[in-house]
């Protein structure tokens, strides 16, 4: 992808500048617009309500019209607050959320670091966003904005523990930091996909599956936890923190964190089914392999990754729309009491298995 | 330790359930009416706006003494003989020139008071309830059908047929007066 860019403007820093920001402009804003859309869209349903209608032809318009009207907004800046650490909070923000694509596959052609480190870097640079949002919360000098912040902070720190475990389970046994390199390991057919066993063969493939299933549902409830989502959105809980962390948030600043967030939602969807359900990678053989044109292919991993990403968003808004906020302590309930335990059994069977 | 295990299945049972209901609703259809666009029919006795039809008014002025917040105000001028002014759709002889029928809307209590002692039926409820205004005075409703050149003209009309009127009357009681005293000099000298 560099050198494609490089040979095309020359400059091998404007390359890297325009590949960098291509991710930006090319994925989340299009992606954030339409899925804001959709969450609305898919409450209503689930409410038997419309949604939005009014703006443009069954309400397709209502987000860019938001947009349109956060950017006129007026940037507010309370007189009480710690300006710089205001200022800078929506950005770290955004800029941990935004850091995590660096190095999520999107297709085999343009994967933005392939570093060895992959899972390992989006983690730690994941915990940038915590800093942010206890920046943001402080710096506000807002009773709500704190809550919610140290809220929020404890959350996405206990969350990180499963998660954590259960990616230190799927490099066991894929025995590998890289994502693109996890993906590589679950191509051709579908139960090559680490959900269905990996690329093991015989009695341990089918032993592996229900604790990848485990696994899997251990890492997706504690994604759901770090990006804030409901059943633990306590941090921004509507009925008794006001907005949680950006409360005092207006305009374009307010937008970011909103970005932000729903960058959060596919880059942890996205973790999700390079982790477990294959990258991009097509359930079933690739057309541009059957016809001979080489270049279709990474557009199809393009589609299949987008697809697969895509599905596990809508799910977390289902869940979202399902179910009821928990209360702080059964937060940690889960946390502390099932999924760590839960977690460990989980990685110490599966390191058997692959010792098998 | 049963107690965890069941906690945990019951846990992701229920949650399994809650999706489950969820997803059944994604596909009823939705009980939103897209108001502006969609009115919902109204039952057949609703009382709204009023309205009068002039064609069929014949000025009587009991609406207007019915009403209870006296929101009508009517005034009316007599016709003078040549005028014809038809009839009613109920065949009823209209003799007064209507030249004031407003309703004040705002002031109306909507207690259709004023629909029943109605001779001709020419005032009544309609379904219509959307009708703010950004002025209270657009909500007085003026009703009277004549321009008020035309009320200056009837009324002058009128004043005039009445002054000739009494100038008729006063003549006749000035000429029965005047025969009175010519015929009946005698019975007073009795």
């Amino acid at each position: 992808m560099y050198e494609i860019l490089t040979d095309i403007i020359g400059n091998q820093i404007v390359a890297y500048v325009i590949a960098a920001a291509l991710p930006l402009f090319v994925f989340i804003l299009p992606f954030a617009l339409v899925a804001v859309l959709a969450e609305r869209k898919v409450s209503a349903f689930m409410q038997d309500r419309l949604g939005p209608m009014r703006t443009g032809p069954y309400g397709l318009l209502q987000t860019v019209a938001d947009i349109l009207k956060l950017i006129q907004k007026e940037d507010i800046v309370a007189s009480d607050t710690d300006k710089k650490l205001f200022n800078l909070a929506p950005i770290l923000v955004f800029a941990g959320s935004y850091a995590a694509f660096a190095a999520i596959p999107f297709t085999s052609a343009y994967i933005g670091s392939s570093a060895d480190v992959g899972i390992f870097f989006i983690i730690a640079i994941s915990s940038l966003v915590v800093a942010g949002i206890l920046m943001a919360g402080w710096a506000s000098n807002n009773k709500y904005s704190l809550l919610g912040s140290m809220r929020s902070v404890a959350q996405i720190i206990s969350y990180e523990i499963p998660a954590a475990l259960v990616i230190l389970t799927m490099v066991m046994l894929t025995g590998t930091l890289s994502l693109s390199e996890m993906t590589e390991m679950q191509t051709q057919y579908f139960w090559n996909w680490n959900i269905f066993g990996g690329a093991e063969t015989g009695i341990v493939k089918i032993l592996l599956i229900p604790f990848m299933l485990v696994g899997f549902i251990i890492f997706y409830i504690s994604s759901l936890a770090e990006v804030n989502r409901t059943p633990f959105d306590i941090p921004e809980a509507e009925s008794e923190l006001v907005a949680g962390y950006h409360t005092e948030y207006s305009g374009m600043k307010f937008a970011m964190f909103f970005l932000a967030e729903y960058a959060n939602m596919f880059a942890v969807s996205a973790i999700v089914v390079a982790l477990f359900f294959g990258g991009y990678h097509s359930p079933f053989g690739y057309l541009g392999n059957a016809i001979g044109i080489d270049w279709l292919i990474p557009v199809e991993q393009l589609f299949w990754f987008t697809v697969k990403g895509t599905f596990f968003v809508i799910v977390q808004m289902w869940l979202r729309w399902t179910l009821p906020r928990l209360r702080v302590d059964q937060l940690m309930n889960v946390c502390w009491k099932y999924l760590i335990p839960y977690a460990f059994v989980n990685l110490i069977i599966v390191g058997i298995l692959t010792l098998l | 330790m049963k107690q965890y295990l069941i906690n945990t299945w019951q846990a992701i049972y229920t949650v399994l359930v809650g999706m489950k209901i969820t997803f059944k609703h994604l596909f009823v259809p939705s009980v939103t009416i897209q108001y502006p666009d969609v009115k919902q029919p109204m039952v057949d006795r609703v009382r709204n706006r009023l309205f009068v039809n002039m064609d069929d008014c014949i000025g009587c002025d009991q609406c207007a003494r019915a009403c209870p917040v006296n929101c009508i105000e009517i005034e009316t001028v007599k016709s003078v003989p040549p005028e014809d002014l038809g009839k009613t759709s109920q065949g009823k002889k209209k003799a007064l020139w209507v030249t004031k029928f407003d309703i004040d809307i705002a002031k109306c209590c909507y207690c259709s008071l004023c629909v029943y002692p109605c001779p001709t039926d020419c005032i009544y409820m309609t379904d219509s309830y959307e009708f703010s205004e950004f002025e209270r005075n657009d909500l007085i409703y003026k009703f009277a059908t004549l321009t008020p050149e035309e009320t200056e003209e009837k009324k002058a009309n009128f004043e005039k047929f009445q002054a000739e009127k009494e100038a008729k009357k006063a003549a006749a009681a000035a000429a029965k007066a005047k025969a009175a005293a010519e015929s009946k000099p005698d019975d007073k000298k009795e």
